[in-house]
């Protein structure tokens, strides 16, 4: 159950570097403001494992493989407005720099074939999701509601994103916030 | 009628006087307002392909860029309704190419980049192509990669009409419309190109990329990270008209 007044929030990183979640804490002492107003269920701050009912997820990383999906889908039911944040949630990303190439001849290439490997193997350990032939942006899965461009996004647009959202109104990065890179 | 009182037309209500055959965005500029464009460029001939610049003019959507202006005509610019429109075709420039901002050099000067900043596109919109393209990196003083052009014709223009040397063109029709090489070997180096080319300075993307001098400028300080585009574009616009005439 959320504390009285405070908007629980989720967070995860699917295929992405974890540079947004960095970038989420390079909002450094406002961080104490944000706790005044939310508190976290599951994110990689607080070690739960699965998401609960909440009202803001905010996800990092696009969708590569078969747990991606799962995850996503149980942010998805789970919080009323969902948050792409970062290059790889809304495109696809540096992940996505793959989507031109066959999957099989992608992993031919970097587990049998590569120069300099010994006894290479393609990884087939059952606990290993599977990967998907495409990495997609988020949107592409479920439905998405808010996207934060950016790789990563600046702590003062993630800042200013949150603190509008938060407060009722739409959110909008002016010059200087939206950046792509 | 008084004979010193120059033709105006009306921009989003507001009066904007030119010189006859001018076009609607070079008087829009040089009275000091933006209408967003990629392929327009002053130094050349419009070519009027990328749409961006796409107004209302007596209500019909036209390119400002290919429309002469004429007096009475009302056009309007700045509405959602443009607005909306301009973002979708930028989503679709960005659909069609491989455009990693993350990893581009021309990133914070990028012309297409800063469209979208400015005209705050935050979602992909389509699903993106992920083309195979390869880059041409024969040149020892210049790099092309055709992953991020947006077939303005800007570098085909400035290699014909200013360097007088016609080193890049347009080949093929629909999508599958391309940037070539004017070699018969299709390489950069096999061509006369040089770095002090037009057709190098002008490429409003990554596509054409001066090799050597990657991030002498670092990311934060460039041209598009201290202003936005729309603001860029009037400082680099010719302005006062008054002056030049007396």
């Amino acid at each position: 159950m959320a504390e009285a007044g405070k908007l629980r929030v989720a967070t995860t990183s699917l295929a992405g570097c974890f540079g947004c979640h960095m970038s989420l804490l390079d909002i450094d002492e406002r961080l104490f403001a944000l706790l005044e107003k939310v508190e976290f269920d599951r994110t990689p701050l607080t070690d739960i494992k699965h998401c609960g009912p909440c009202d803001i997820g905010i996800i990092e990383g696009g969708v590569c493989n078969a747990e991606n999906v799962e995850v996503l889908r149980e942010f998805r039911k789970n919080c009323k407005i969902l948050i792409a944040m970062g290059a790889c949630a809304v495109t696809g990303g540096l992940p996505a720099q793959r989507n031109h190439l066959d999957l099989g001849a992608c992993l031919q290439e970097v587990y049998l074939t590569e120069p300099g490997l010994v006894n290479g193997q393609i990884p087939n350990d059952p606990e290993l999701p599977l990967p998907l032939d495409q990495v997609h942006p988020l949107h592409e899965v479920v439905k998405v509601d808010y996207f934060i461009p950016g790789c990563p996004p600046s702590a003062d647009a993630i800042w200013k994103f949150l603190t509008d959202l938060i407060a009722g109104r739409t959110p909008r990065l002016g010059h200087g916030l939206i950046e792509y890179d | 009628m008084n004979m010193d009182v120059r033709p105006s037309f009306l921009l989003d209500g507001e009066e904007i006087p030119f010189e006859p055959g001018q076009t609607v965005i070079q008087a829009a500029l040089t009275a000091g307002h933006y209408i967003p464009h990629l392929c327009y460029h002053p130094e050349f001939v419009p070519h009027g392909s990328c749409k961006l610049c796409t107004v209302k003019a007596n209500g019909r959507p036209a390119a400002a860029c290919t429309l002469p202006a004429q007096a009475g005509l009302e056009v309007e610019s700045e509405t959602e309704e443009l607005n909306d429109l301009r973002r979708t075709l930028v989503q679709m420039l960005f659909a069609e190419g491989n455009h990693f901002c993350p990893a581009c050099e021309k990133s914070g000067n990028c012309v297409l980049q800063a469209l979208g900043y400015d005209l705050g596109v935050m979602t992909a919109g389509f699903r993106h192509f992920f083309l195979d393209r390869p880059v041409d990196a024969s040149h020892p003083d210049i790099l092309l990669d055709f992953n991020r052009c947006v077939l303005c014709k800007l570098c085909v223009r400035a290699s014909e009409e200013v360097d007088g040397k016609g080193v890049f063109s347009l080949a093929g029709r629909g999508i599958s419309r391309r940037l070539i090489v004017s070699a018969e070997s299709g390489r950069l180096a096999d061509t006369d190109i040089a770095v002090t080319d037009k057709a190098v300075e002008v490429c409003p993307v990554g596509v054409i990329i001066r090799k050597h001098i990657g991030f002498q400028t670092p990311i934060g300080r460039r041209r598009y990270d201290v202003r936005p585009i729309s603001a860029q574009a009037l400082e680099d616009a010719p302005r006062k008209p008054e002056a030049r005439h007396g």
